[in-house]
């Protein structure tokens, strides 16, 4: 079937080279019946000739509303229109109608607009079924690439939030404070009692910060907590380590400080620091601290755990004594009991 | 490095050759076992090292493990929607050919910082076709003769090929098709959902 020139010379498609250029148009006559449509047009309504038929018999249409006929969608000529499939799968297509002479009706292309990838698989559509022109096989390809991508990007995402997870549980450090946590501390005593290198060890614990807490809230405490630990930084080596172990609580491992004389003397110079009131807000943060003592000397074959309870025994009887003192370890302090689990390093924090 | 090409060799290494040999090479190149994140970037100095590593390891010469690698990237069903991606490039062997042209533009559209190299198809004879890649790095071209065998046999076609490299550098893998539906192929429709790898 041919269409007729709009004006004489005009050039005029057959419907084969017009369902080739456009495989889902469809070209309506003045009395809203279909005159021809493409082929892949045809692939949607299977059993079903659509030549003859009307085009609202099979399609709903979404864009513009309120249309009684074809008569009326010439009058819309150029603006976008929208369609359904009134059977099932119920596709929907965008296009354009342009008006043919008033004898010839409308001509309409169609697309699968947005819905692309739905039409195809509901339709089981190829490649032959799409102009060359048709960027649907391109936006079908992008699609699927993206959907690679994504699972590429949320493979990623998994593999990095365990990696996340695995470095904070074996992260070293007191995030609070900066200083070494239990985790550091543990590891450091186990590799100087392996290697035979002697030291002494330091147990803190701050007197009255339950206080500071209780008055002038947690960030007043976490302030007073760091400033903390930038004394025992001061007052220190470089070699010497420092560890946060629980809520108020400190253990300094000094490499080589084996004299309790000398540790001693490390120990009495952080209390009289820490008796000095620290400005909080204008705030003065008054806190004091005890501290317990061991050393590798002590020992005829030292273990970490055993310094750690002595070193903790020494500051209960320093505690006992009234606060703010130095207290070496003995073994007249070894029959003591350790302080409840609940004070014991580790177990808070 | 895109580190979708070393995720790439490392996958490939790891599928073929086993977990064992894939940690062996990564030891051997200095890479963590973990190997490389597929949308990361790396050195390009890190892939020639892993290739040299895994080279060593399997006693093969580099060139005929990439090639290996392009017929994996084809057919290993874990890279089934890379294969999807090629094959949207046409209805046949020929038209897929013709696609090549396009290739880094559709890896761009894609993965927009993955640099393909540029391919350039010349048809020379009926049949006979060349396909000039000008690679920064001459291993891609190897890579490719292997992707270029694999679709052949996705597409059903029976194809001989040769690579060589011209005086100005440029590799040319000369494609002699001598069926194009020498077999059925592997199946493609054009809707069906992607395996997820």
């Amino acid at each position: 079937m041919s269409l007729t020139p709009i004006q004489a010379g005009a050039p005029v498609l057959d419907t084969a080279a017009l369902g080739r250029l456009m495989p889902l148009y469809l070209w309506l006559g003045p009395d809203g019946r279909i005159r021809g449509a493409g082929a892949t047009l045809g692939k949607l309504f299977p059993g079903t000739p659509l030549i003859g038929r009307e085009l609202m018999d099979l399609f709903a249409l979404q864009r513009p509303r309120n249309l009684d006929g074809v008569a009326d969608l010439a009058a819309q000529a150029g603006t976008r229109i929208k369609l359904t499939q009134r059977a099932a799968p119920h596709t929907s297509f965008r296009g354009l109608a342009v008006p043919l002479t008033p004898a010839d009706g409308i001509m309409l292309n169609l697309s699968f607009g947005i819905a692309i990838s739905d039409a195809v698989r509901e339709h089981r559509l190829t490649d032959s079924d799409f102009a060359p022109t048709d960027l649907a096989i391109e936006m079908l390809y992008l699609v699927e690439a993206k959907s690679a991508v994504l699972d590429e990007l949320r493979d990623l995402n998994r593999r990095l939030g365990e990696a996340k997870a695995a470095a904070e549980q074996q992260a070293l450090t007191d995030t609070l404070t900066g200083l070494d946590n239990r985790r550091a501390l543990d590891r450091a005593l186990a590799e100087a009692v392996r290697a035979r290198r002697p030291f002494g060890l330091m147990h803190l614990d701050l007197d009255y910060f339950k206080a500071v807490n209780d008055t002038l809230g947690h960030a007043a405490g976490d302030h007073v907590l760091a400033r903390v630990a930038a004394i025992l930084g001061e007052e220190t080596r470089t070699a010497d380590r420092i560890a946060r172990v629980g809520g108020d609580e400190f253990v300094v491992m000094l490499p080589g400080l084996t004299d309790p004389k000398a540790v001693e003397r490390v120990a009495a110079r952080i209390l009289a620091r820490l008796e000095a009131p620290i400005d909080y807000n204008g705030a003065p943060c008054r806190i004091a601290a005890s501290i317990g003592i061991t050393s590798t000397d002590f020992y005829p074959a030292p273990e970490p755990d055993r310094l750690l309870s002595d070193a903790d025994r020494a500051l209960y009887a320093a505690k006992r004594a009234g606060r703010g003192r130095v207290t070496v370890f003995d073994d007249g302090l070894a029959g003591d009991a350790p302080r409840s689990e609940a004070a014991r390093p580790g177990a808070e924090a | 490095m895109h580190g979708l090409i070393n995720r790439a060799v490392q996958c490939f290494l790891r599928d073929t050759y086993g977990a064992d040999l894939w940690r062996a090479v990564a030891e051997r190149a200095g890479v963590g076992a973990d190997g490389f994140e597929a949308m990361l970037l790396y050195d390009d100095a890190v892939t020639d090292v892993l290739l040299d590593a895994a080279a060593a390891r399997l006693d093969r010469p580099v060139e005929a493990i990439l090639e290996d690698l392009g017929t994996y990237l084809v057919s290993h069903p874990n890279l089934e929607p890379l294969r999807r991606l090629l094959r949207f490039g046409g209805v046949g062997f020929v038209d897929f050919l013709h696609s090549l042209d396009d290739l880094p533009g559709r890896g761009r559209l894609a993965v927009p910082d993955l640099d393909l190299p540029q391919l350039e198809l010349h048809e020379e004879e009926a049949g006979r076709f060349a396909l000039l890649c000008r690679a920064d790095h001459p291993g891609f071209a190897h890579v490719m003769s292997g992707v270029l065998r694999a679709m052949a046999d996705d597409y059903g076609a029976l194809v001989l090929l040769e690579h060589e490299t011209l005086d100005s550098g440029v590799a040319r893998i000369g494609i002699h098709l001598l069926d194009q539906s020498f077999a059925a192929g592997r199946s493609f429709e054009l809707a069906a959902m992607p395996v997820r790898a």
